[in-house]
């Protein structure tokens, strides 16, 4: 077996560093629109999807209507 | 043999798509028995170390081992119990977030992703207190209860009843309690539910109180992150919609700038005056963020202070874990002090049965939890069978924290700890009195030999060194972690001068939490509160949340309830954390009552009475915990521990016109003779309400044994149409099912995909 060369390990480095984003973005919550849009594409639905504007503020809408507890 | 994927079934709900589950036996293959035969004797090493060995010098890696290595046979061997014998998950029904996905608030979503969604939306300041007061009884029985009750109760009690609310699309534990034990216990949990709601946020805000009163810095860096969080707010609503990573980023720079420049307003002769801030004001000033931050939209400052507190929360315990492995402190406290059983500690009265089990509820036991487990988490999980590493895994997590804030609390100058833990009513306030207090004592170093005396400079060195003006008689559990914490992380992290900079880091980050807490309570409660009213003839307008003045009416109230227990509480010449801790404890523990009280009775109806005792051990040890304690706090004739023998010690002397100490003049005993009384009516109504839960359920428990079952309100199969592994990694048959998926050219997780075709 050789040893992987530089590039391989650079590819290595971004490959880990991408998951770490994804996790980070996940766990906060950050890729919820990400979502939701595949989510819109996938429902087939006909009408217009959100605008990243409108579903953030349709979020927080919905998180004043319907409240959550945090723990202590 | 080949072992593994032979003996595993892979089910399909629709011939035309790849196996939606996996069935298989738990794994059984030679390398996974050594490996866990390695964790056992790894694990019992660390518990031989820390409980039968012990010696002058423990080191708290002993903790860590003895705490990991049980987990992990916990989680392997009972959780899979349960899983096995009891919950019966089935991977071909669907979730409630594959039923009613809607891009939105039900979602399936990545398993570990929601790990630590669930991991961040449990812990909070709760499992860094508790055992920081427990302390007190020495390392020993804290330690104990804390593995042991989280893996019997607290990690069962999530899981089970993660499990109830996946099975009833995502319900909440109240309407579970409604919907299981009918109106009567329906209610009881309700209405118990809203007043433990109440007496929490209170003690919470006493914590963050006790932390911040005379001290500018602590409150200079708190208060600024009220401004950041409102930028954060405006930024992601109009500059740069949905840039939660930058904001967050940002936000987290701008809160370390407040940490460091909190010290520039400490040393500021002018800023100085006005950043300091005595116990009444800040209530005050606590009640008044708290009954505007919940009546201001979410967007400007709920939502941008749950991202800072979350990035902080994971943060802060990441830092932690790292700095205990990196300094690798050497315990200073005995494994179990003389306070656990003459009950004459000076954090909290009591003997440790009952009272170390309900000081450290988080971390062991938390019924707040089985309000995150219902609800949220069940919306957002991919497979039911994942619910064993979100509910119980989740769980073990939160409890390495506990061991954490035990270990930080431990390793500690025993003198300092005990100076902070104090009252000022008890110590004196002033270094040398409390010197002298200490010395009365008769601490004890691990090993059994006497203490050596405490000294008035270190006591006054140690507040200099963190960068406030004293650390005498700061209760609450939060600055003693602050400064455990900054004894092992300037070790790691930037050396002697950096010791402030740690101490303010740790007060600023329980601060930021437990204030998104009341933010986030505060409005829970209203909504219950207002939801309850609208019941009351001629109040169905409170129903409509839209309604402004009702929304405002019902705050108000909610913060009248929590902020008046707080006034007293900080006016308590006793101290509110002593008095009001144990309530708080009991509280916590009786909505764990509640919860696992749900939990048997769906158990019972299902008709699986051998298995009954998994939920009802637990169950009947928190029952036990919760109403000795409550009996101890309502009847017992020792003032210190009895609430009432308090009340009638005060109003005797009172009739006499003498005066008790700690109080100093009259009008503080009339606030004792109050205050006792307020806390006895709510013992007695906390515990009234849980035995009328208690007492709906073992009357709906003899009806199923009768009938051999009774019908629940789980709802009825709706067949899954997407796949995902059970737990963190996959195992090799749900590898081939993944890669038949590939092949497929399907994503297994994308709900509806193949549904519309």
């Amino acid at each position: 077996m050789t040893t992987p060369s530089s590039s391989v390990w650079t590819a290595r480095l971004a490959r880990a560093v991408q998951i770490a984003r994804w996790y980070a973005r996940g766990v906060i919550g950050a890729d919820a629109y990400d979502r939701y849009l595949e989510h819109h594409q996938r429902s087939g639905c006909p009408a217009a999807p959100m605008t990243e504007r409108e579903f953030w503020r349709d979020k927080t809408d919905r998180q004043q209507r319907n409240p959550t507890s945090r723990c202590c | 043999m080949s072992e593994g994927p032979v003996s595993a079934r892979k089910i399909k709900s629709d011939p035309d798509l790849p196996p939606v589950a996996v069935e298989e036996p738990p794994p059984n293959s030679t390398p996974s028995k050594l490996t866990f035969g390695v964790i056992g004797v790894l694990g019992a090493l660390g518990w031989v170390m820390i409980a039968i060995v012990r010696g002058e010098r423990v080191n708290a890696m002993w903790f860590v081992f003895a705490a990991v290595c049980s987990y992990l046979i916990a989680f392997r061997f009972y959780s899979r119990l349960i899983e096995y014998k009891v919950l019966k998950p089935r991977d071909t029904r669907a979730t409630p977030a594959e039923k009613f996905e809607n891009g939105k608030d039900f979602m399936p979503t990545d398993r570990r992703v929601l790990f630590g969604h669930h991991f961040a939306a449990i812990a909070g300041a709760g499992p860094l207190v508790g055992p920081v007061l427990a302390a007190q009884m020495g390392y020993l029985p804290g330690t104990i209860w804390i593995i042991v009750g989280v893996i019997f109760a607290g990690a069962v009690q999530d899981y089970m009843v993660m499990h109830l609310s996946i099975r009833r699309n995502g319900r909440s534990l109240g309407q579970m309690a409604r919907d299981e034990l009918g109106p009567i216990g329906g209610w009881a949990a309700i209405l118990g539910v809203l007043s433990i709601m109440l007496i929490l946020l209170a003690v919470l805000c006493i914590v963050v109180i006790n932390a911040l009163a005379e001290s500018p810095w602590g409150v200079f860096s708190v208060a600024m992150t009220i401004p950041i969080a409102l930028f954060m707010g405006v930024y992601l609503r109009f500059l740069r919609p949905g840039k939660v990573s930058e904001v967050s980023i940002i936000g987290v720079a701008l809160l370390l700038l407040a940490i460091v420049a909190g010290r520039w307003v400490a040393e500021d002769p002018t800023l100085h005056q006005v950043f300091t801030l005595s116990k009444p004001a800040l209530a005050w000033w606590i009640i008044a963020y708290g009954f505007l931050a919940s009546v201001l939209p979410v967007w400007l400052l709920l939502a941008p202070r749950d991202y800072l507190s979350t990035f902080m929360k994971v943060g802060t315990i990441v830092l932690l874990a790292l700095g205990i492995l990196a300094a690798r402190p050497t315990v200073q406290m005995p494994a179990i002090t003389e306070f656990a059983s003459t009950g004459k500690g000076p954090a909290f009265a009591g003997s440790l049965f009952p009272f170390l089990f309900i000081t450290i509820a988080c971390g062991a036991l938390s019924g707040f939890h089985a309000l995150i487990s219902s609800g949220t988490t069940p919306k957002l999980i991919e497979k039911e069978s994942q619910a064993r590493m979100m509910g119980y895994g989740g769980m073990l997590m939160e409890s390495f924290v506990a061991i954490m804030a035990m270990v930080a609390a431990v390793s500690i100058d025993q003198n300092l700890y005990f100076a902070m833990n104090s009252p000022v009513g008890v110590n004196g306030g002033t270094p040398e009195k409390a010197a002298a207090y200490l010395n009365s004592l008769g601490l004890v170093t691990p090993g059994g030999a006497p203490l050596p005396p405490a000294d008035p400079a270190m006591l006054a060195q140690a507040a200099k060194d963190v960068g406030e003006a004293s650390i005498i008689g700061r209760t609450g559990g939060a600055p003693t972690l602050a400064v455990g914490m900054s004894e092992i992380m300037h070790g790691v992290f930037g050396g002697a001068a950096w010791k402030s900079f740690w101490y303010h880091f740790a007060i600023m980050f329980e601060a930021l939490f437990i204030l998104t807490t009341v933010d986030a309570g505060t409005r829970v409660a209203r909504f219950m509160f207002s939801d309850a009213l609208s019941n009351v003839r001629g109040l169905e307008r409170f129903k409509d949340p839209s309604w402004t003045v009702g929304a405002w009416i019902a705050t108000l109230i909610v913060v009248g309830g929590w902020g008046s227990i707080l006034v007293m509480g900080v006016n308590d010449p006793l101290g509110g954390i002593n008095t009001l801790y144990p309530l708080f404890g009991i509280a916590n523990q009786l909505l764990a009552a509640i919860a696992l009280t749900v939990v048997f009775s769906v158990i019972m109806k299902n008709g699986q009475f051998a298995w009954a005792w998994i939920p009802g051990l637990p169950l009947l040890w928190d029952l036990a915990v919760t109403l000795t304690a409550s009996f101890q706090k309502i009847f017992s004739s020792v003032p210190a521990i009895g609430y009432w023998a308090q009340r009638q010690r005060y109003a005797d002397a009172l009739a006499k016109g003498e005066v008790l100490a700690p109080a100093k003049t009259t009008g503080q005993m009339e606030q004792v003779v109050f205050n006792s009384t307020v806390q006895g009516v709510l013992s007695i109504v906390f515990a009234g309400l849980v035995l009328v839960v208690v007492a709906v359920a073992l009357w709906v428990a003899v009806r199923a044994v009768k009938a051999g079952g009774l019908p629940t309100t789980e709802e009825p199969d709706t067949p899954s149409r997407i796949f995902a592994p059970k737990s963190f990694l996959p195992t090799p048959a749900e590898k081939e099912v993944l890669a038949e998926w590939a092949a497929a050219g399907k994503t297994p997780t994308a709900v509806g995909s193949h549904a519309h075709g």
